[in-house]
């Protein structure tokens, strides 16, 4: 058995009779020269015929009675019962139901409405107002062409120096 | 012809009394001594096959023919008892090998072809020296045996039961096998000797833990 290449798997399934035609053979071909796996397989035959010698037991006669009992004293199905035989309709229906909310979140937010100015604006709502006056100027004058065409001021001329 | 397992199980589903009559009628028995070995007492295994009937009769407006019906049913067993076993309502004693039989099991062991008292309790003794080492397997293991040997199911099917891949099962059911046969070493070297045609000595001589 040790260094074999037959395992307890192919001797518990050749004995049990779930191995292939070929693997019976094939394991019954190794038997013949292998005094270990023989003995192995003898003992577990031995064991298996002693495991046999356990008797079964009946149910007692009032097994069938005490089970209807126990039926009739089952709570009754809920009024929600009519649920239960489509479970993967009410998963996809939920499934559904958490797509949608997820989707109604990831939406853009509306947008936000034209200020104006209204008495009781906080001092710093004006502050960044004034800021962005600011910087609108800066972004008209940055990009006005009128005022590429104008000379380009350049440092007083060094070379006449 | 009779009806397939999952064939009545539609029945029932429908509302079929009858069928769920036989599919009790078929499974009674096996259900009944597979939870007696896993839990080793007989009112408790009782108890926890009705049990497994009760919850497939409650389940059977959400029957799905799906894997083998067997499978379902063992499954819902073996969870059981398991849940009894680490609930420890089963019984926790050490068993002892001159404990009398039960009764359920003492009136099953008829007499064959009328043996004397001393081979019927020779029987009885090797009887318990078996069980009580099928009981003292871990629970995954016995569970595993009982429903191989016993049952005589496939290795996919036990393995769905025990929620294990087919090579772990196999692996199980050596290592129980292995510790079955080293356990049992006395019964199975008897049986050598017995094959050989030399008179078998007394069984489990020199064994009683």
């Amino acid at each position: 058995m040790m260094g074999c290449k037959y395992t307890a798997d192919s001797i518990l399934a050749y004995l049990d009779g779930r191995a292939s035609a070929a693997e019976r053979r094939e394991l019954e071909a190794h038997l013949h020269h292998c005094a270990d796996c023989r003995a192995r397989v003898e003992e577990f035959r031995r064991l298996w015929s002693v495991l046999d010698e356990l008797p079964a037991i009946e149910p007692s006669p009032a097994f069938d009675a005490r089970l209807r009992e126990r039926i009739a004293a089952a709570p009754q199905p809920s009024p929600w019962s009519w649920l239960a035989p489509a479970p993967r309709v009410l998963a996809a229906f939920a499934a559904m139901l958490l797509v949608a909310v997820w989707l109604s979140w990831q939406s853009p937010a509306p947008a936000p409405e034209t200020r104006s100015l209204e008495p009781g604006r906080s001092e710093l709502e004006f502050t960044m107002i004034r800021d962005l006056q600011v910087l609108e100027d800066y972004d008209v004058l940055a990009n006005f062409e009128a005022l590429e065409a104008l000379p380009v001021a350049t440092e007083p001329d060094e070379r006449r120096m | 012809m009779a009806r397939s397992d999952v064939q009545l199980m539609l029945d029932v589903k429908a509302g079929d009394e009858a069928s769920f009559e036989l599919l009790l009628q078929r499974y009674r028995t096996p259900l009944v001594n597979f939870l007696h070995r896993m839990v080793r007492d007989a009112a408790l295994a009782e108890d926890l096959a009705q049990e497994v009937f009760l919850r497939v009769y409650c389940a059977r407006r959400r029957y799905e023919p799906g894997a083998k019906f067997t499978t379902w049913l063992f499954r819902i067993a073996t969870n059981l008892a398991l849940n009894a076993i680490r609930d420890g309502r089963h019984r926790k004693a050490e068993l002892s090998l001159d404990e009398p039989a039960e009764d359920s099991e003492r009136a099953l062991e008829l007499p064959d072809g009328h043996p004397t008292a001393e081979q019927q309790l020779l029987e009885q003794h090797r009887q318990a020296v078996i069980r009580r080492a099928i009981f003292r397997l871990p629970e995954k293991q016995r569970a595993a045996v009982l429903l191989h040997k016993y049952q005589e199911m496939d290795y996919d099917q036990i393995a769905k039961i025990l929620g294990c891949s087919e090579s772990a099962l196999k692996s199980l059911l050596f290592r129980a096998y292995e510790a079955l046969r080293v356990e049992l070493a006395p019964l199975v070297g008897l049986a050598a000797e017995a094959e050989q045609g030399r008179a078998p000595a007394a069984a489990g001589e020199g064994r009683k833990a």
